[in-house]
């Protein structure tokens, strides 16, 4: 592979021009409360904008974008073969290691290790609240919208109600809301866990009951419409939830059983340890439902419903479950989420926070519980990291122009996710290459 | 105040006040209608939701509150100057839109239909494509509010009376634009040689480009054509609402519970939609529990989920290939 050649320095030209305004556009002051034309012109047209336009950190990271950029699009060209063949025996190296089934143990004991000694490397208080609070339950969520998205193949654009639900549950039941408790006696925070995942499973089966003869995007538009019900009438109802300001502190953890009391406090670590056994809980049990008699029969509606139905798989009785499943797993972040931060308010479950699930979803790969796993991890560190330190004239607000380019140029280039679930992956690559008359089928769409 | 008291109270405020929550659903009626007509067309070709298109109605917003800066600076319409006013701004604003909506449509659609990739991929794509724009709109323009002040164009004066009730200049220039151009639309639907195209390709794409359609172009214009009636409403909405750059979220799912009313995919639907969810919306709002204006969203969403569930393909049936 030449890469000095005419060809692959326009190229490079190219990829650097749109990356530079990429910059430029991405660079823009996005004030608040000032009139457009204002804006507009502050950014470009004053001398003085220049110097937050032009900040050369920010350049430098894009140059460097740019250029690996065309390194990898110069990968694939078509004189570049021999050097994809070079490079295969290294690209492949994750792969053929992880094959062993002694390998992948291993690799799981050391991840285990790691997590269970995270908290003597992480001395900010600041930092353990984040990966409880921002990954560890971001990680539950999304791996309970993977059984929905990934396994059953079913588009749930409302996932944040089931959040929601488990939050409010707990709040309810521990009476810190307007409305008293049940019996009007509030019970520890920690016995809500199983009724707040009961309740949220509930109530997965009945919004599935209904909505789930629909298919494809009728039925990511059903969950959007619920989910924006939900949000606004928890939000109004200010004598039921606290409406906008939400509830007041629901008590945190507590456990007494027989002579051993353990109170957790407001110190992030022990929530921590609780976060991480309800993981590795999820994921055993997520594991082994893939591959079950019940995640058979989600895969195979998913790949084609008449044929599940005809092999006497009864599609909605499935669907119905893996919404409860994925509600379960939901509801349990809920209650830790209500545990750990104490005043929970409609903002925490808002339509946007079931996108940015499904973007954990989709970044790790659907399907794939390892990869949903670890897409969730790196996803919520970026963003929480990008979110509170703001490096490189980054907003607050700019993390959802990154994510929605991601989310563009990931279904272009590898719509599997990072780690691709093995079966998923044969089948999307699959698209490239078989289905002749796919295109009819893709313009056509589903029947409703 | 009792239940019963409260939806009483609701029906009086309506018939006391019955013409001006009809000149307002009529207004927000078309605005729903025009943008209604993007979801359904695209629907029909492509049979994909463009979630985009609430953005690119956005789009037109800011392209009103530009192009009213730069011909009027601080000054203001009066007259005949208004009518060339909106008159450039519905071109200039459709203009932007259609340009905008063919680059989402060359950015986030085309390459995932090279790909023959599945329907799941252009539902996440159009969502990206979604947050991309708004953000973006954020960044270049501010996260406010752009209102214009009631100055720079007299949006709400009175025109005329029905009975007691002033109707004010907004509704009747949305009305009529929005009859306008939903007409147009239809009649470049029906009786042109493109709207052919287009509903050649939105029966069968493979038989229709054996036949010599070119089913690019065609999806392409179908964007444009969609592009620009939102474009326009996004500068009548802006004219009175004012522009933010999430505006397109809200008035994208409205707009889209028109489509699905009237039947997703069916022209004629999503006037007809368009316009009965703007007359619900605007009947709605006296029964909005403690004036509370989330209950209208409440009630526009229930309406999209009930017709979903109960009647998914809406009102007059999809398929614009059969129907439009």
């Amino acid at each position: 592979m030449n890469l000095l050649t005419r060809k692959s320095l326009k190229r490079l030209f190219g990829t650097l021009a749109f990356f530079a305004l990429a910059a430029v556009m991405t660079g823009g002051p996005g004030g608040f409360g000032v009139p457009a034309y204002t804006g507009v012109h502050a950014s470009y047209l004053e001398p003085v904008s220049y110097f937050g336009l032009f900040r050369t950190q920010r350049w430098s990271i894009f140059l460097t974008l740019g250029i690996l950029a065309w390194l990898i699009i110069s990968l694939y060209q078509p004189h570049a073969l021999t050097i994809r063949r070079r490079l295969e025996p290294v690209t492949a190296l994750p792969n053929r290691v992880m094959q062993r089934r002694t390998n992948r143990w291993v690799l799981i004991g050391v991840v285990i290790v790691i997590a269970l000694f995270l908290p003597k490397f992480v001395h900010e208080q600041f930092w353990m609240y984040l990966i409880v609070e921002q990954i560890g339950v971001w990680i539950l969520l999304a791996l309970g919208l993977n059984v929905v998205v990934g396994f059953a193949g079913l588009l749930d654009l409302g996932f944040a109600a089931f959040y929601a639900i488990g939050a409010y549950a707990t709040a309810w039941f521990t009476g810190v809301l307007p409305t008293p408790a049940p019996f009007h006696h509030p019970i520890p925070t920690l016995w809500c866990i199983p009724i707040a995942v009961g309740l949220a499973m509930i109530f997965g089966i009945l919004l599935g009951i209904p909505t789930l003869r629909l298919r494809g995007d009728y039925l990511a538009i059903v969950t959007l419409g619920f989910a924006l019900i939900i949000d606004d009438f928890v939000g109004t109802q200010s004598g039921l939830t606290g409406g906008g300001e939400g509830s007041l502190t629901t008590p945190t953890f507590s456990m007494n059983v027989g002579f051993w009391h353990y109170h957790w406090g407001i110190n992030p670590t022990p929530y921590y340890y609780l976060c991480f056994i309800f993981v590795v809980v999820f994921l055993i049990v997520f594991t082994s439902l893939e591959y079950s008699r019940v995640g058979r029969a989600w895969v195979a509606i998913r790949e084609d419903e008449v044929a599940a139905q005809s092999i006497g798989i009864n599609p909605l009785k499935y669907k119905v479950s893996a919404f409860a499943v994925g509600a379960a797993s939901g509801g349990f972040g809920g209650v830790l989420t209500a545990g750990l931060i104490g005043n929970i308010n409609p903002t925490l479950f808002q339509y946007q926070v079931s996108v940015n699930v499904l973007i954990l979803v989709i970044f790790g790969g659907m399907g794939s519980i390892w990869g949903v796993a670890i897409g969730a991890i790196i996803v919520q560190f970026v963003t929480s990291y990008l979110d509170n330190y703001q490096p490189w004239g980054y907003q607050l607000n700019d993390l959802y122009m990154y994510i929605g380019a991601l989310l563009i140029i990931m279904m272009i280039f590898r719509p599997a996710g990072i780690l691709p679930s093995r079966r998923r992956q044969r089948e999307i690559s699959g698209y490239e290459t078989e289905h002749e008359g796919h295109l009819d089928e893709v313009l056509a769409g589903d029947e409703p | 105040m009792g239940f019963a008291h409260f939806w009483l109270s609701g029906f009086d405020q309506i018939r006391s006040g019955f013409w001006a929550y009809v000149a307002v659903g009529l207004e927000n009626g078309a605005l729903y209608a025009m943008i209604a007509v993007g979801y359904t067309l695209v629907y029909g070709v492509l049979g994909l939701i463009n979630f985009a298109h609430g953005e690119v109605f956005m789009c037109g917003g800011f392209a009103a509150v530009f192009l009213t800066h730069g011909i009027l600076g601080a000054g203001v319409a009066n007259g005949w100057e208004s009518v060339g006013l909106v008159l450039s701004g519905i071109v200039f604003a459709g203009l932007i839109s259609a340009v905008v909506a063919t680059g989402v449509e060359q950015v986030a659609y085309r390459p995932l239909r090279r790909r023959h990739a599945p329907k799941l991929a252009y539902l996440i794509s159009a969502i990206g494509a979604s947050y991309f724009l708004q953000t973006i709109a954020g960044k270049e323009f501010g996260y406010g509010q752009n209102i214009f002040p009631a100055e720079v164009f007299p949006a709400g004066q009175t025109l005329f009376y029905i009975g007691k009730t002033p109707i004010h200049t907004i509704e009747v220039i949305c009305l009529v634009v929005g009859i306008i151009m939903f007409l147009a639309a239809d009649r470049i639907v029906r009786h042109t040689r493109l709207g052919r195209g287009i509903r050649a390709v939105a029966q069968d794409s493979e038989t229709s480009s054996l036949m010599g359609v070119n089913i690019d172009r065609t999806i392409t214009l179908t964007f444009i054509i969609g592009g620009s009636l939102a474009g326009a409403a996004g500068f009548l909405y802006a004219l009175q609402n004012g522009i933010i750059q999430n505006s397109g979220t809200e008035l994208g799912i409205y707009a889209f519970t028109a489509a699905v009313l009237g039947g997703i995919g069916n022209l004629r639907g999503a006037a007809l939609g368009g316009m009965m969810i703007g007359l619900f919306g605007s009947f709605s709002v006296p029964f909005a529990f403690e004036g509370n204006i989330s209950w209208t969203e409440i009630y526009t969403f229930l309406i999209l989920v009930l017709v979903l569930i109960i009647r998914p393909t809406g009102i007059l049936g999809e398929k614009s290939g059969r129907t439009a």
